[in-house]
């Protein structure tokens, strides 16, 4: 396959991955901003999307203050936000464009659909009574693109390239919004473990799906330590890091094709060690700093995937 | 030449229905306009989210545009379809043994039936074609000859294109989009299928591999995805299962082409182009094409890699060229032309200058070298202003214009919002030469949707229609 097809359907799967993470995010930010709390607390949500995606520093340039209206506004509908969903829509329909003849006319309807849609959404969406269906919305088409692509796509190196973006991505932005917690504050330090914490570690939960799963494993109460080990190390948890390093090991090996390379090397030993990996261990280094680890070796799994796979032909011949 | 006379293609003119269209026209009566209309807006909407778009040059704004598509069909009897695939087949093969002359012998020039200067002079006749063999002596596998109909129906070719001719991926899609629309039409009607045109471009692209070649690898060259066919090529490409590449993923080394695959460099034998010449190759022709591959000439040129169409087949679709075709096919296949020429004067020559001049108003002038409706003046819909800068234009430098009468084109019907209404269409029929000669049945037929207007080009705010060939 063309390196450059190989890039444009990873960055494909990506973007649409990331579109439905942002919403995600957006979800779950606003879930907590509904808890009841300090007045003098209000509107500090709003920083946690910014901060876990990285784009405090281009929205303070831009607006004045940091409120729910400005942050939704920047990461939904914002074009030159490069993470807002309308910006990741234009982005995964590019990508898709540029490889067609290797996508099937379904996948192709649902995002050229998609990127069609959004860009009737206005700031009037935004406003508190429609915001959740959006966000609904934006989930229901990352779902039936994810459906579509397993169910009309041949099994080929094209669909392994595809679902490597989808969990490699999906891995980064699972990471991100169990960070969400990190930055949103607590009112006072009395409130750690009580109903205001509950509350804030339920929305992370119901953000990524798992408000069911968790119960139905644990048939108990919330807890740090419990939400951590379902969305860090449960295998059998689809948005959890242990299931995505599994599935990027594994598209990487048959992409690969038996070939040794550092790319299934570093998947294989994030894999293995989420595999082993313990919650206490976890919390003993501290979940935030944990996560930031990881998120700095996903990156650098991504930069060896562009290295391995993407600029292979650019050698030379004798190479 | 008359307007008011035209030669519509659904009504005789006593206002009864051509039986051919009699099915259709039954259909027509039998369905509400709202729901014609609603079908029409269907049809848009799938098209925008199948995204079966172009990019219009010269435009900033809405970087894609539908080209409008039209309910109504242009319906050929097929024995009428039977005389023209003749005559199509005919031209092209005479236009291909043409340039395999031109780029050898010149036979034909020697002959005194084209003047020497028109080849030898002519920017398009490429040097670096000069005594190259190619694979069955082909050059232009994918020929799209432009018909019109005019007077009482006779049909003219209006012109070639040999170069990277498009719009064979609207003739499927059309007929897809019919068939989802109104399959009762298709029950009614033995309507000839087109689809297969990709699996005929697939034969006749591997028939002009290198000779050695066993299992060629195709591709298919494309622009990018700004370019205005953009569509057109991952389209084929997609239906062909060939790769779509663009320059920068392909490569030379030793007069060997590989694209740049995840698992190294892989051979390729034959590319599909749709690239012109001109941007082909930084190292042979414009040095500033970023679009091009370096070094793909020299590997073309030593017989390694296969381009289709050939480089320098402009040498044949010239509007200066297209005078000589008739004598073209009396010369290298001892036959009578089966399809007309439209009457052309050339301006390089002083009576044509002179007469084209003084009928201003009457006819329509062309540049030589220009393509896609740009840059012509059609002269009875002119004003004095227009004629007058254009004569300028023309004294200036008459060798780079032909002029023809303005034809009254056919008109077929099309589907507006008060009902139907006629427009004038043309038909772009393709023509494929591998191993032998080859024809989808049908074509493209382009229609002026603004009422009056002769130009059809999709540049210039024309729309398509479907095009049958039924049996009777």
């Amino acid at each position: 396959m063309l390196s450059r097809t190989a890039s444009n359907l990873y960055w494909m799967a990506r973007y649409v991955e990331r579109m439905e993470n942002t919403a995600r995010i957006l979800d779950v930010t606003y879930r907590m901003s509904l808890v009841p709390k300090d007045a003098r607390l209000a509107d500090q949500e709003w920083y946690a999307p910014l901060n876990i995606t990285g784009t405090l520093y281009p929205f303070s340039g831009r607006f004045d203050e940091v409120n729910s209206r400005g942050v939704l506004h920047f990461m939904t509908l914002d074009r030159d936000n490069p993470s807002s969903i309308v910006s990741c829509a234009r982005a995964a329909r590019e990508n898709a464009r540029a490889v067609r003849g290797h996508i099937t006319a379904e996948m192709w309807e649902v995002i050229n659909g998609t990127w069609l849609e959004i860009q009737k959404v206005t700031d009037v969406e935004l406003t508190s009574n429609r915001l959740m269906s959006l966000f609904e919305w934006v989930k229901e088409r990352s779902h039936l693109f994810r459906g579509v692509t397993v169910g009309t796509m041949l099994s080929d190196q094209a669909f392994h390239f595809n679902r490597l973006g989808t969990f490699m991505e999906r891995a980064d932005n699972t990471t991100r919004i169990l960070d969400v917690k990190y930055h949103v504050l607590l009112p006072s330090i009395d409130d750690v473990g009580g109903a205001v914490d509950y509350y804030q570690w339920a929305a992370v939960l119901r953000s990524v799906s798992a408000f069911a799963a968790y119960r139905r494993v644990y048939r108990d109460v919330i807890t740090p330590l419990r939400v951590a080990e379902l969305l860090i190390l449960r295998d059998d948890m689809p948005r959890s890091l242990h299931h995505c390093m599994r599935e990027t090991y594994e598209m990487l090996r048959l992409i690969s094709g038996g070939v040794r390379n550092e790319a299934v090397r570093l998947a294989g030993e994030a894999h293995a060690g989420l595999h082993f990996g313990r919650v206490d261990a976890i919390f003993a280094e501290g979940l935030h700093e944990y996560l930031t680890d990881f998120l700095r070796g996903n990156a650098a799994l991504g930069d060896e995937v562009t290295r391995t796979f993407f600029s292979a032909g650019r050698q030379s011949l004798a190479a | 030449m008359s307007f008011d006379s035209y030669y519509n293609e659904m009504y005789l003119a006593d206002g009864k229905v051509r039986s051919h269209y009699q099915p259709l026209a039954d259909w027509i009566d039998a369905t509400p306009n709202e729901r014609i209309r609603q079908m029409r807006d269907a049809a848009n909407m799938l098209f925008h989210r199948v995204g079966i778009t172009f990019a219009v040059y010269g435009e900033d704004s809405g970087d894609e545009r539908l080209i409008p598509f039209d309910m109504l069909p242009h319906i050929i009897p097929s024995r009428e379809w039977e005389m023209l695939e003749r005559g199509l087949k005919q031209r092209v093969r005479a236009l291909n043994l043409y340039l395999h002359d031109v780029y050898h012998d010149q036979d034909i020039l020697r002959a005194g039936k084209i003047p020497a200067e028109r080849i030898n002079g002519n920017k398009l006749f490429k040097q670096e074609m000069v005594g190259i063999d190619l694979p069955g002596g082909i050059y232009a596998q994918i020929a799209g000859i432009d018909l019109v109909r005019a007077g009482a129906g006779e049909y003219y070719v209006l012109e070639d294109n040999l170069r990277t001719p498009s719009g064979v991926s609207y003739m499927i899609e059309n007929r897809k989009m019919m068939m989802r629309l109104v399959p009762d039409l298709f029950a009614r009607q033995s309507i000839a299928p087109v689809e297969h045109y990709p699996d005929l471009l697939q034969d006749t692209l591997r028939a002009s591999a290198p000779l050695q070649v066993e299992n060629p690898v195709v591709v298919l060259l494309t622009p990018g995805q700004f370019n205005s066919a953009y569509f057109e090529h991952a389209f084929l490409a997609q239906q062909m299962g060939i790769e779509l590449v663009e320059g920068a993923d392909l490569f030379v080394a030793d007069d060997t082409v590989y694209m740049r695959t995840t698992a190294g460099p892989q051979r390729v034998d034959v590319v599909y182009r749709r690239i012109d010449d001109d941007f082909l190759d930084p190292k042979a022709f414009r040095a500033d094409s970023m679009l091009g591959v370096p070094g793909l000439v020299g590997a073309y040129r030593a017989g390694r890699v296969s381009l289709c169409n050939a480089i320098g087949t402009g040498v044949a679709d010239d509007k200066s060229i297209y005078p000589f075709v008739p004598e073209m096919i009396r010369f290298y296949l001892g036959e009578e032309p089966l399809l007309n020429n439209v009457p052309t004067w050339q301006l390089r020559n002083r009576e044509d200058l002179e007469y084209t001049l003084a009928h201003l108003d009457e006819l329509v002038v062309k540049e030589v070298h220009g393509s896609g409706g740009y840059g012509m003046l059609i002269g009875p819909t002119s004003s004095e202003r227009e004629r007058e800068a254009y004569r300028l234009r023309i004294l200036d430098s008459p060798e780079s214009f032909i002029s023809q009468p303005t034809l009254s084109l056919s008109t077929c019907p099309i589907f507006v919002d008060e009902g139907v209404a006629p427009r004038h269409i043309d038909l772009r029929p393709f023509v494929l030469s591998g191993k032998e000669v080859v024809m989808c049945p049908g074509g493209l037929t382009r229609v002026a949707m603004r009422e009056g207007s002769l130009v059809v080009n999709s540049s210039q705010g024309g729309g398509t229609k479907d095009t049958w060939i039924v049996d009777k």
